[in-house]
């Protein structure tokens, strides 16, 4: 498995959060999320303007396999959502951390990141996961 | 208790995802079912298929019975080594299982049935047999790889010693023969498969299965996971026990009538009901959906038309034709414009022909 990026803050249910430079928070899904959904081939994004809330279902990707929701990590407003992954949502798999970011929000509450995960906690467990 | 095929660990050893599968820990991709799918429409892939059940009939009134448990008629079977598919029924012509039966002499039958089904299958074959006094006879000793794609029998024809090459290469499609395989292993082959695409599927001794597994992976042969198997049978318009029929499904609801054989005089088991359901007209129909948008079709979601709902059988997104495609049973009679629910959302779809895709290609007007 790839090394988690030390800057991400996690979901149980494996979404990432990155705080950028300024002050909005990037949100996608985990390299292990990825992998266990498999091959991605459909991802229904929030609309730009949506207003989110943490730990609530604001988005959809759909596998061979199956249809999973996505819950945001924070509440906010939706200011960018990922354009790529219309066309191309196996970017997904391919870039978990990086190309593959799903939407990008306004945090409420920047609070809200120190209810999550950081990268230690949520290594351990995935890792806990698979034993 | 989760089975174990004869190349576990070797699927395990090429980083294969392995799932729960009617209780046998198989590989479901190998990284991505999409690119397996492809390699086996475009080159050859091969599938470990060894948690199939084969069984042996031995007596000389085998064909006597089996004309009585299958619904197809064995008597299309006249050449050694031919091959049919057919429904085994119950006694309100419900699908007990689909499965192959390969003709070896009068009194040597054989059955490749589902895994999942496998000790309904044993009960109700041996109790059936009695009457015929067929010995009824599991051969776990067998692994099964099936080798699919347009050059899937090529590169098998290749590992083949020469003296058995040219009788292979002209094997007819639905007929299986013996042949030596790398090392002097006993294969069997047959030109069958589930996928869409020429190719075989090879029954050997467990013990040559992985040595087998690697000739093939030496001639490029790529490995393939259930996932692409799924995805592959769909698009080839195949269907899949217990998701498209089952126990309570007729074979006429479940598009299969083209299986039953209504010849005269032939008893089998689920003929007087089937026949009645033919005459009183088959309430449901199995049909073929395409959806034009994006979004997944999957089993259970709700289908909605002119006559009534109905439901989604097997459903998947399809790679050969970036779209998802489905099965769907439905209301008999013009079912007008047709839309499923998908999510809570209600999305159009289109009503097929199927197969969805033939020989690598989308077919007309998929």
């Amino acid at each position: 498995m790839s090394e988690i990026p030390g800057d991400l803050k996690f979901l149980k249910s494996h979404e990432w959060a990155r705080a950028e430079d300024d002050g909005l928070v990037r949100v996608g899904i985990s390299e292990h999320a990825q992998e266990q959904l498999g091959d991605l081939v459909y991802v229904e994004l929030p609309e730009v303007g949506a207003s989110v809330v943490a730990g609530a279902g604001t988005a959809v990707v759909e596998s061979v396999k199956a249809a999973s929701d996505i819950y945001s990590p924070i509440s906010g407003e939706v200011v960018e959502i990922n354009e790529l992954l219309g066309d191309k949502p196996e970017t997904i798999n391919e870039d978990a951390y990086g190309d593959g970011w799903m939407f990008l929000v306004r945090p409420s509450d920047r609070a809200e990141l120190d209810e999550l995960l950081d990268a230690h906690d949520y290594e351990a467990l995935i890792e806990n996961e698979d034993h | 208790m989760t089975e174990k095929t004869v190349l576990n660990a070797t699927h395990r050893a090429l980083g294969a995802r392995m799932v729960d599968f009617g209780g046998w820990d198989m590989p479901i991709n190998y990284g991505s079912q999409i690119e397996e799918h492809h390699a086996v429409r475009r080159d050859a892939g091969m599938f470990d298929v060894s948690h199939m059940t084969v069984v042996d009939l031995h007596g000389p009134r085998t064909r006597e019975f089996l004309r009585h448990l299958l619904a197809n008629n064995v008597d299309k079977l006249k050449k050694q080594g031919k091959a049919l598919y057919s429904c085994m029924l119950n006694e309100r012509g419900g699908v007990i299982d689909d499965l192959i039966v390969y003709f070896f002499d009068e009194a040597h039958f054989r059955l490749v049935v589902n895994a999942g089904t496998r000790a309904k299958d044993l009960a109700w074959i041996t109790r059936q047999a009695q009457a015929f006094a067929v010995e009824v006879k599991e051969r776990p000793d067998f692994a099964m790889i099936a080798v699919q794609g347009p050059n899937a029998r090529g590169k098998v024809l290749d590992l083949l010693n020469a003296m058995d090459r040219p009788r292979i290469e002209a094997l007819g499609k639905f007929t299986a023969a013996a042949a030596q395989g790398p090392h002097g292993m006993p294969l069997f082959i047959a030109r069958t498969g589930y996928t869409g695409e020429d190719g075989f599927e090879i029954m050997l001794p467990n013990e040559d299965a992985v040595a087998l597994w690697q000739s093939l992976s030496e001639a490029g042969v790529a490995p393939a996971g259930l996932g692409a198997r799924d995805t592959l049978r769909l698009e080839a318009g195949m269907n899949l026990y217990g998701q498209d029929m089952d126990d309570d499904v007729s074979p006429w609801e479940a598009n299969l009538g083209w299986t039953i054989a209504l010849d005269e005089g032939r008893d089998f088991i689920g003929r007087g009901p089937l026949e009645t359901m033919k005459a009183a007209g088959v309430p449901r129909v199995m049909i073929g959906l395409v959806l034009d948008e994006k979004g997944v079709l999957r089993h259970g979601q709700r289908v909605t038309t002119a006559n009534g709902s109905g439901e989604i059988l097997s459903g998947s997104f399809a790679p050969t034709l970036n779209k998802a495609v489905a099965f769907a049973r439905i209301p008999a009679g013009d079912p007008g414009e047709i839309s499923v629910d998908i999510r809570g959302r209600e999305l159009p779809v289109r009503q097929v022909k199927y197969p969805f895709v033939r020989d690598g290609q989308p077919c007309p007007g998929i």
